[in-house]
């Protein structure tokens, strides 16, 4: 017999904090332009300004025909990003679990970024088509030292499971603090992720145009901001979840409500300091080609990445695996 | 517009309403930079006069943009570049002429190549006057726009869809063919 009363609260719960990412996306965005603006030295937009953005592509009448596969890919985008957003642990909080979800959500994460990719491909704009292969490299790219960094969290702390994770690094000590040459690398690869400069490879606006979202006017490009909105909560949650315990401080099994709360507010301040480190490095670098970017990234982060590896297969080795 | 996605809550006048006051804070702009126009426009985006403090950001493609900006003389063949561009945008939109050039010809006054007046060709919401006008005037024309935008003035693109066929007899007057 399901327990029909709990589900309910429990999917209401979820859409809750689902929405709350997605605002907390539109805020991060709005500052994120305001801080770049302070220090270019102007006085920049409020910071509710993306949503009035949002607000305004949503109203806007959308007369753009190409085909199906096109009116699919903003829903497909957003979509994925909520998917993911209900995999990763906000605060300790989440919907779906399972083993090994730190494989799993590699997938997953790539889900929405490759609907992105079908829908512009499929408008035939030949600078869409540039977007999206430099896309796809700087993905490439970026894999190889966030594989090398994930890897060497699991032989740490000897567990694919986020949930195991968070409770390890909560109750002994953050993973940054094990590993700061695998948090280096994964910083740099986040960075990639973000496509924040000097990675802004795909959309370069200056040179082709925004790249995939070329095409995409009106409500496309609202739904698009509305994932983007998403997908900066996922990533900085990606890096607090891996390497800052989650924003988990306190037990929800002997604290209760109080716990999530607590949590969910040291989660905001995390993410709110990745994302900052994140624009502050956006905002003085200029853009890479896409093939400096491939090297660089097979390179330092890279090595470096290489060297957490070895040091956690050493900890593991000699100090046995983290309790 | 859009259509009213509750009409049953929201009544008519006040959905037009917020939809003005969303899209008077947030234009945005694509500029076709045909003369010296362009020139202003850097100082207007950067530090000193900064645009974006009212939403105002450049765009890259016609297709996200709200706001045209025609900066300079119009030549014929440019002016059929321009009006496939404001024809790609997406309601609403509006036109914003910049310097002399596009309100009598301008300079180039005598001109067998240039067209002498942008309004007859696509419907144009405000002038900004002078040769060139510098950043504040561009700025005061931003401000105007956006207080049109609010009383419900600037209605370009009610006016191009109403009278779509006479602009389009203006056009191909000037252009021989609309293919090359």
């Amino acid at each position: 017999m399901i327990d029909w009363i709990n589900v309910l609260i429990q999917a209401g719960v979820t859409a809750l904090y689902l929405f709350l990412a997605i605002v907390i996306g539109l805020l991060f965005l709005g500052i994120g332009r305001k801080v770049t603006a302070r220090i270019h030295n102007r006085v920049g937009p409020p910071v509710y300004q993306n949503f009035i953005d949002v607000g305004k592509l949503l109203a806007k009448k959308t007369n753009i025909r190409h085909n199906w596969i096109f009116d699919f890919a903003p829903l497909f985008g957003l979509a994925g990003v909520l998917l993911t957003l209900a995999y990763l642990p906000m605060g300790g909080y989440r919907l779906l679990s399972g083993e090994g979800d730190l494989i799993l959500l590699l997938y997953v994460m790539v889900i929405p970024a490759l609907g992105f990719a079908l829908g512009a491909g499929a408008s035939s704009n030949p600078n869409a088509g540039v977007g999206v292969m430099r896309a796809l490299t700087l993905m490439l790219s970026y894999e190889m030292p966030f594989l090398l960094v994930l890897l060497s969290i699991m032989i740490l702390y000897n567990t694919a499971s986020l949930d195991v994770l968070l409770s390890k690094q909560m109750h002994f000590a953050w993973a940054i603090a094990m590993l700061p040459l695998s948090a280096l690398a994964a910083d740099m690869a986040l960075q990639g992720m973000m496509m924040e400069k000097p990675f802004d490879i795909p959309l370069a606006p200056h040179e082709i145009a925004s790249g995939p979202m070329v095409e995409f006017g009106g409500k496309y490009l609202g739904m698009l901001m509305l994932y983007s909105a998403g997908s900066v909560i996922v990533e900085t949650t990606l890096f607090v979840d891996l390497f800052l315990g989650g924003g988990v401080v306190l037990d929800p099994a002997t604290y209760g409500i109080l716990a999530y709360v607590v949590n969910y507010l040291v989660w905001f301040l995390l993410i709110f300091v990745v994302w900052l480190i994140a624009l502050f490095i956006n905002a003085v670098f200029p853009r890479f080609r896409i093939e400096q970017a491939f090297k660089f990234y097979w390179k330092w982060p890279t090595i470096i990445a290489a060297i957490g590896l070895v040091q956690a297969y050493i900890m593991s080795a000699f100090l046995g695996v983290m309790p | 517009m859009n259509e009213n996605p509750l009409p049953s809550i929201i009544p008519e006048k006040d959905w037009k309403k917020i939809q003005r006051m969303l899209s008077k804070r947030s234009l945005w702009m694509i500029h076709f930079c045909t003369g010296c126009g362009a020139m202003e426009m850097p100082p207007t985006m950067t530090s000193r006069y900064d645009m974006e403090r009212f939403g105002i950001i450049p765009m890259a493609t016609p297709r996200q943009a709200d706001l045209l900006l025609v900066t300079g003389y119009v030549a014929v063949k440019t002016l059929k570049r321009i009006v496939r561009v404001y024809e790609q945008m997406q309601d609403p939109k509006y036109v914003i002429s910049f310097g002399s050039c596009p309100i009598n010809g301008g300079l180039y006054w005598d001109s067998y190549n240039t067209i002498k007046r942008l309004d007859k060709y696509i419907p144009v919401d405000i002038y900004i006057a002078g040769c060139m006008p510098r950043p504040e005037a561009i700025m005061d024309g931003f401000l105007k726009l956006m207080k049109d935008i609010d009383e419900g003035r600037a209605d370009g693109w009610l006016r191009y869809r109403k009278y779509y066929d006479k602009y389009k007899a203006n056009q191909m007057r000037v252009f021989r063919r609309w293919d090359e």
